[in-house]
């Protein structure tokens, strides 16, 4: 279902919100196109070939699946408790889920590693009970991803459910229906376009991440280096390189959302 | 003790809303009709265990407030006002919900919510979402959803509201056979006296929380103890204390000047409306009490009577009906 | 306020905001510097000198990976002079230079670990080890080139578990016990004091790393630019230089 038109005989969009649209607009998409006509796209299919940008895609790919299966899997739970159950200190937990939307992910790995690094918090105990280290692993890099993609997801997932309220959560008890077959048949498929909407939002995130898994998980090809990792150090000795890199991961990104687009992310 | 535990027996206080106290029998069908705010829905909702309550609630012997018993648990079906039907499921998925939650195989629990589609006329629609359906079709999946578990209560919140007249005069036909063929019992919250009347065995009249009124249908419209049962019958009531007086209409003498005569009941006051009912046309008048008297087409023309009218009326001692407020 | 006045208001503003950039620089001048991450601790001491020796001057200094300064560079970033850890990186900013650039400095790679050495190594051949997690540079970066020659040097098979973007994160990974070894410069290693312990790589003496400076063409003070490379390589820059670690040029 397409959003109606407005009727012509409203009159012209004011300028006063063309214009500043324009500006907005220019911003956003001058850079992609400048970057798509300065790529040098003869060497593309060699860039691709090399053995260590596809493992910093399959990486980066990796990396940014698992975040989205965590973010189901987790964070599914965790925003219906935050949107259907009242426990003590709830918004406490609302507001510190939210918190690494806003920390800047260098800070996130610093974290990160204050709490799962070799003499971390819990890193400590893993190292010495089981001989556990996750910095530097690809676990790692799974778990910077998931740290810094999952408010994203919670946020998302519990404003839709906050949203459609409790009212067929009660009309589902009246017919019989325990809370866990609520959740599985009425809540969650009418929560859907928050989930695809938060999935989308936490997957992007995902692949753009760089300043906390850079920190925490550390840079080495074939376990750690990720797309945005191997971008970065290419900027160093050869732009032309980062630009076609960064040229593959905008073609891989733009061509998953546009599968995505409008069929998941509308309301039934 | 067995046979009083058949049947519900209910005594309900929701803080600041409600105070009642019920009784009704297996196969009884209650209409729970009062003004706005007088607690209608929150007696339902009570009953349902949506809202808190103190109080007791017996189910053909069990209770279900001691210990207070989970809505999933209670043997219940509540046909809500706006039919809540579960947007992303089919009619036929939605009536077959509360059968699959029983345990019921997924062909099973269909077969079942197909018979039912069936008996409300609305088999051919199985397939179709909730938005595709008319108000009266979307009400009447909502009735055969409540009732496929075969509950041992049915609740109804104002069914027919929202519904064209033609369409809810319809429905109102088929759900009176439903509810008939319904061995449970039934309570029916409405704006509609026709409602009540037709539809239902015994009303509760609410007001302000607590039970005005209860009785059957015919004795309840017969003797109303409250304005708003008055209104409903289109009778007129004078209370005084105790003792009510009510008189129909029709039986109103409506003059200019003041009446000779023995009439000993009489009120001047000016006319507030005058709309057509029926063949005649219903005066509303403040004359002290806001009393309807009933004229002919060609009485308001001889009469020149129009709002703002001043008018005498009387009615005969004999045309009144006096009793007291408990009785009914 | 009606249609006009916002318009009005909205053009003066936007008028006003170059003028505002321009309002923070300060009447005096500026210099830019551009300067190898281990660089990092004698450069601030000689900025200040320099400072106080011209008055109403002021140093800015960008540490950052020689690499991606010489990037910068190229590139035209706003800088008045340059100073890498190797000359291959200096060559690489060729383009950008305003005369050749002089060798001012040179520093040893050494290996460290954390104060409290958890992976007991004694020496650098004990990094070939799958128990061992050691970190180094990117290869494409001066710190990192260095230090896989002298890896290759001495038969080291076991790769790194990580390869930092400049030679300030790898010290940081062995400070903070991420790691239990790094490779870095001896200037680091002294840097950092008793929070590593410091152990010599076979064959580091003959690989020294040579750092040379120049001015860059952009430069807006080539006067005061070709100034600040004078003291870098004067005998005030050159103490200052060794009393952190650094060799000669």
């Amino acid at each position: 279902m397409s959003t109606p038109q407005a009727p012509s005989t409203l009159g012209r969009p004011p300028w006063l919100l063309v214009a500043p649209g324009v500006v907005a607009a220019v911003l956003l998409v001058v850079p992609l196109v400048t970057l798509v006509l300065d790529t040098p796209w003869a060497s593309f299919g060699s860039q691709l070939g090399r053995p260590e940008v596809r493992e910093a895609l399959a990486i980066t790919a990796w990396a940014s699946f698992v975040t989205v299966l965590a973010c189901l899997l987790l964070g599914t739970p965790l925003a219906w408790l935050l949107a259907r159950v009242e426990f003590p200190g709830r918004s406490l937990l609302r507001a510190a889920v939210a918190v690494p939307l806003v920390l800047p992910p260098v800070v996130a790995g610093v974290a990160l590693v204050t709490a799962l690094g070799r003499n971390g918090l819990i890193g400590r105990v893993l190292d010495d009970s089981f001989g556990l280290t996750i910095p530097f692993t690809t676990t790692g890099v799974v778990i910077a991803h998931t740290f810094v993609s999952m408010p994203f997801y919670v946020l998302s997932v519990e404003g839709a459910l906050r949203a459609s309220g409790e009212r067929y959560d009660v009309v589902a008890a009246t017919l019989g229906a325990d809370r866990w077959t609520t959740f599985r048949r009425i809540t969650l498929p009418l929560a859907m376009p928050g989930v695809l909407a938060g999935a989308v939002l936490a997957w992007a995130r995902s692949l753009g991440e760089f300043g906390a898994t850079i920190t925490f998980a550390g840079n080495f090809p074939g376990t750690t280096q990720t797309m945005p990792s191997l971008i970065y150090q290419a900027l160093q000795t050869d732009p032309e390189v980062a630009r076609t890199l960064s040229m593959i991961l905008l073609v891989v990104s733009i061509g998953i959302l546009a599968a995505l687009r409008n069929r998941w992310l509308t309301t039934p | 003790m067995t046979t009083a535990a058949a049947g519900l027996t209910a005594d309900l206080h929701v803080a600041g809303r409600l105070r009642a106290r019920l009784r009704a029998r297996p196969g009884e069908t209650m209409a729970v009709i009062g003004p706005n705010g007088a607690g209608k829905t929150t007696l339902l909702r009570a009953l349902a265990g949506l809202v808190d309550v103190e109080g007791s609630i017996e189910v053909d012997g069990d209770s279900w407030t001691a210990p207070p018993r989970l809505i999933r648990e209670r043997s219940l079906g509540f046909v809500f006002q706006d039919q809540s039907l579960f947007p992303h499921l089919s009619a036929l998925t939605n009536v077959a919900f509360g059968l699959r939650t029983r345990g019921l195989s997924r062909r099973e629990a269909e077969a079942r919510a197909h018979d039912w589609l069936a008996r409300l006329g609305v088999a051919d629609l199985a397939a179709r979402r909730p938005r595709e359906l008319s108000g009266g079709q979307a009400q009447r999946v909502a009735i055969a959803r409540a009732l496929a578990p075969e509950p041992a209560l049915l609740l109804l919140d104002e069914p027919f509201s929202g519904l064209d007249v033609g369409v809810a005069t319809a429905l109102r036909l088929e759900l009176g056979r439903h509810l008939a063929a319904y061995d449970g019992i039934a309570l029916l919250v409405t704006h509609h006296a026709i409602d009540a009347l037709t539809l239902a065995d015994t009303v509760l009249v609410l007001d302000e929380g607590r039970v005005a009124q209860a009785g059957t249908a015919h004795d309840v419209a017969a003797r109303p103890a409250t304005d708003h049962v008055a209104r409903l019958v289109g009778l007129n009531v004078i209370r005084e204390q105790e003792t009510v007086r009510s008189f129909s209409p029709s039986a109103v003498t409506v003059s200019l000047g003041e009446p000779e005569g023995s009439a000993r009941h009489r009120w001047h006051g000016r006319v507030l409306s005058a709309v057509p009912h029926g063949d005649a046309v219903r005066l509303l008048v403040d004359a002290g009490p806001e009393l309807l008297a009933d004229v002919t087409p060609s009485a308001i023309a001889e009469l020149g009577l129009a709002p703002g009218s001043e008018v005498w009326l009387s009615v005969k001692e004999t045309a009144v009906l006096t009793y007291a407020t408990g009785s009914g | 306020m009606s249609r006009r006045h916002v318009t009005a208001v909205a053009a003066t503003l936007a008028m006003l905001l170059p003028t505002a950039a321009c309002g923070t620089q300060d009447e005096r001048a500026t210099i830019t510097v551009l300067a190898a991450a281990s660089l990092t601790g004698s450069f601030t001491e000689l900025a200040d000198a320099f400072e106080a020796a011209h008055p109403g001057v002021r140093v800015r200094l960008a540490f950052n990976s020689s690499a991606t300064l010489a990037q910068q560079a190229v590139d035209g970033a706003p800088a008045d002079v340059l100073a890498t850890a190797d000359s291959a990186t200096m060559r690489s900013a060729e383009a950008a230079l305003a005369d050749e650039p002089r060798l001012f400095a040179s520093n040893t790679m050494v290996l460290v670990t954390p104060a409290d050495n958890p992976a007991d190594l004694t020496s650098f051949e004990g990094l070939d080890s799958a128990a061992v997690s050691y970190v180094t540079c990117v290869p494409t970066a001066p710190c990192g080139a260095a230090a896989d020659a002298l890896l290759t040097g001495s038969g080291i098979a076991a790769p790194p578990v990580s390869r930092e973007i400049d030679v300030k994160a790898v010290l940081a990974r062995v400070t903070e016990g991420e790691a239990d070894a790094g490779i870095v410069y001896a200037t680091d290693a002294r840097a950092a004091g008793t929070a590593v312990t410091t152990l010599e790589i076979p064959g580091a003496a003959t690989r020294l790393t040579t750092y040379p400076i120049a001015t860059l063409e952009q430069s807006t003070h080539p006067d005061l630019a070709r100034e600040f490379v004078e003291l870098v390589t004067s005998a005030t820059g050159q103490r200052t230089l060794r009393s952190a670690g650094f060799g000669p040029p």
